[in-house]
């Protein structure tokens, strides 16, 4: 599991509790109830899952399991500004490997990883059906299509002050 | 008069909500709100040209429309009555302007049904959908046919199922019907994982009543009264419409309790998938909806037998259900005429890659491959010479020229090695290696393996392995066989359809590519120029200058040289990172 450990407030807690208790804490709905965590939270840390373990009676081995299983789940916080490149085989063939290899280079960073000082993480995800603007890549919410990897410094300067 | 501006995922990342923004500011700054209405339709597929806007009645069809266009539209347009010119489409070869958006080749040879509707309603208005027929089917059957009588009619239409492994959906609803419980389940399979393909998104972001509709005709005739859409988180503007979409519903009575004044009541919910392609599989999907790991678990039992809660449940894909209205409304021998004897009906498709035209096309079955990639399609981008078409995602194969003539049908596509699969459609020209493609499906397998069965978890692992020595120049001719061997094995021993298919682009591509396989293996070349370990950058002695710009620029000290004397790179030490070939002013350094 992952190795910072955090301290949950009680406020946190609670919070957990009152996603749980929204499910009516229906094992059924385990899948849910961790969506909304990591919406609040932004990632799902041992120290969450246990938690959502004690609301729903739910063991936290099988937490543990359902987590690591789907790759949207997350144990390690993203960055401020997660910057992800769409890796689906459209823009694989239009060159988004390129792309890629160029934020790990600026950033120093790998995929899956988030620099030192929590400002970006680089994801690699699949397919999300703009495929007409292949490659592209997603910054938070915003989309950029058609990304060269010369384009990559300036995409990344738009952030750095922010 | 109505301006369709396209909203689907592709057009809102070029800005299609500012331009609608705009639209509007424009319509009321020049008081037009009572003639003029820009509406958010869904994808109208032509996504290479987006953000599209369509006026209608007249047909006019904007292609890259800036949210700083709207100004123009609106004055020389809608006031004016001129149409503007510069943001009309113009073809490729005859470099004419075409407004009208039915005479242009990409339009020309397809056929809507499931996506009938999108890019002509706004997703968001229950009224838009219902004036385009939407929920008529539903009365039809809850009113005037048996479930017996429904499900037959769907039989003789001769829909196979579109989500990848092409069953006949009437007999599947005949299964789910007959096996008795006191209760039963819908599902829409819309996890759509194969990555390049986006059909079930558009749908459900353009037209996601007609899938609420025909799932509640699949209630009916299988005696069930609850639906579940499974979706993947990924697609959130879906899911928004979907929620949007099902609370309309239930407001004006389509969904709940006795619709149309029957007693028949049904009612559908979203779940949720988290990003696992194997989560497709019908099994693995039903475990995933009950809060568990997304593992497959062997058929029979069929979920039509044992499904979400052990109870009989029917699950159909995204598009397959969107497919059925129209066939209760024209009649099954209407849909059973198009296409060809044993496909019927039309295919969506997503088409993507190295072609000029991508997008959302629907063409009927048996329409050649020739036709969706040249007509439709427009050829290969920058002129560029064609090499393979990949369908079926990562199940499917690579095709080639010799292909091209192959009607597009279940049963001929798996004849000659590849399959129909979900609907992707990714072009590969010159400039691609097939040994290197076949390893990227098999990254997306080994990645995707749920790992519950080691044929799949450990056999494409290693089969990942071998094609990356093949990539590296670092495997001999009996690998081939060895690549071939455990292909199969692989194929005949895992469990879910997932292990079964995953080495198809390696065997399609090794029947049909063999000389490029060779030509790693061997002569320890890429021919594609793609596999970088396989390259090497050489300084050509005529055009070099001396200027000593690539020496100073290559981050390993590769490159030796006098000043004013043609330079030299040292392969032993060169990384192939090609900062000297983006440096050098004079042409002279090339990749060999
Ligand atoms: C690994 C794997 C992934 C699949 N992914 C999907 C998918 O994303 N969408 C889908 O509709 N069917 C998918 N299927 C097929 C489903 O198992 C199932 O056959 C389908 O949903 C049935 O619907 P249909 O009869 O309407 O095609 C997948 C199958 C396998 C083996
Ligand atoms: S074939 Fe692969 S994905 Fe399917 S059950 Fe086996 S390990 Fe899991």
């Amino acid at each position: 599991m992952s190795s910072i450990k955090i301290e949950l407030r009680q406020e946190d807690v609670n919070k957990i509790r009152e996603i749980c208790d929204s499910f009516n804490n229906d094992h059924q709905e385990l899948i849910n109830i961790l969506h909304k965590c990591q919406q609040h939270f932004g990632y799902l840390p041992a120290e969450v899952q246990e938690v959502v373990s004690d609301c729903s009676g739910i063991p936290v081995a099988k937490i543990y399991g359902v987590v690591t299983f789907y790759s949207f789940f997350t144990m390690t916080p993203r960055g401020k500004h997660p910057i992800s490149i769409c890796m689906g085989t459209a823009c694989y063939v239009r060159g988004a490997e390129k792309v890629l290899d160029e934020f790990v280079k600026e950033l120093g960073i790998k995929a899956g990883e988030t620099s030192p000082d929590g400002k970006f993480s680089i994801s690699s995800l699949r397919c999300v059906g703009a495929c007409g603007l292949a490659p592209l890549v997603l910054v938070g919410d915003k989309t950029y299509g058609r990304v060269a990897p010369d384009d990559v410094k300036n995409i990344i300067k738009e952030y750095e002050e922010l | 008069m109505q301006i369709l501006v396209c909203a689907g995922t592709g057009c809102q990342a070029s800005l299609s909500e500012e331009l609608l923004s705009q639209l509007n500011s424009e319509i009321e700054a020049n008081e037009l709100e009572n003639d003029v209405q820009a509406i958010r339709t869904g994808c109208f597929g032509f996504c290479e040209q987006g953000p599209i806007i369509k006026i209608m009645p007249d047909n006019t069809f904007y292609t890259q429309v800036k949210p700083q266009d709207a100004t123009e539209v609106i004055q020389e347009h809608i006031i004016k009555g001129r149409r503007v010119e510069r943001l009309l489409f113009t073809d490729p070869e005859t470099k004419e302007k075409i407004a009208d958006s039915r005479k242009m080749g990409f339009y020309k040879k397809q056929m809507r049904i499931a996506l009938r509707n999108c890019g002509f309603i706004d997703p968001d208005n229950i009224d838009d959908a219902i004036a385009k027929d939407a929920y008529e089917a539903l009365g039809k059957v809850v009113t005037e046919m048996s479930p017996e009588e429904a499900i037959e009619t769907l039989k003789k239409s001769g829909l196979r199922g579109r989500g990848g492994g092409g069953f006949s959906t009437g007999l599947k609803w005949e299964y789910a019907f007959k096996n008795r419980a006191d209760q039963k389940y819908v599902v829409c399979n819309a996890d759509e994982g194969d990555p390049g393909a986006f059909m079930d998104r558009s749908i459900l972001e353009g037209d996601p009543h007609t899938v609420l509709e025909a799932m509640a005709i699949c209630g009916y005739c299988i005696g069930a009264d609850k639906g579940l859409i499974y979706i993947r988180a990924e697609y959130p503007l879906a899911i928004e419409r979907l929620k949007t979409a099902i609370v309309q519903a239930r407001e004006y009575g389509l969904l709940g309790k006795s619709i149309f004044g029957t007693d028949f009541s049904f009612d559908i919910e979203l779940k949720y998938g988290a990003g696992a392609f194997v989560c497709g599989e019908e099994t693995a999907l039903i475990h995933s909806m009950e809060g568990e790991r997304g593992e497959p678990t062997v058929k029979p039992p069929f979920p039509a037998e044992s499904g979400f809660m052990g109870r009989p449940t029917n699950v159909n894909n995204v598009e397959t259900f969107a497919s059925i209205p129209p066939i209760y409304l024209k009649g099954a021998d209407w849909f059973a005429k198009i296409g060809t004897n044993r496909s019927t009906g039309t295919k969506v498709f997503a088409l993507a890659g190295k072609v000029n035209n991508v997008g959302l096309v629907e063409v009927p079955m048996g329409i050649t491959l020739r036709d969706v990639i040249f007509e439709i399609g427009g050829g290969i981008k920058n002129g560029k010479k064609f090499k393979a078409i990949q369908t079926g995602g990562p199940s499917g194969g690579c095709l080639t020229e010799e292909h091209l003539d192959t009607p597009i049908e279940f049963d001929t596509l798996l004849a000659v090695g590849s399959m129909m699969g979900s609907g992707g459609m990714i072009v590969l020209d010159e400039d691609d290696c097939m040994v290197e493609v076949s390893k990227y499906f098999l990254d997306f397998t080994v990645e995707e393996s749920c790992g519950k069965c080691s044929p799949c978890r450990i056999g494409n692992k290693r089969l990942h392995e071998l094609l990356e020595h093949i990539c590296k120049g670092n495997a001999e001719e009996s690998d081939l066989d060895r690549l071939r061997n455990m292909s199969t094995v692989i194929k005949e021993s895992s469990l879910c359809g997932l292990g079964q298919t995953s080495p198809n682009p390696v065997l399609s591509t090794l029947d049909n590519f063999m000389n490029e396989y060779l030509a790693h293996v061997i002569d320890k070349k890429c021919p594609a120029g793609a596999c970088k370990e396989l390259m090497n950058y050489v300084i050509s002695e005529t055009n070099c200058v001396g200027c000593t710009a690539c020496a100073r620029v290559c981050p390993v000290n590769a490159i030796s040289g006098e000043r004013k004397e043609p330079h030299f790179i040292d392969i032993s030490v060169c990384i192939k990172c090609g900062a000297c070939m983006d440096k050098c002013k004079f042409d002279a350094i090339s990749i060999q």
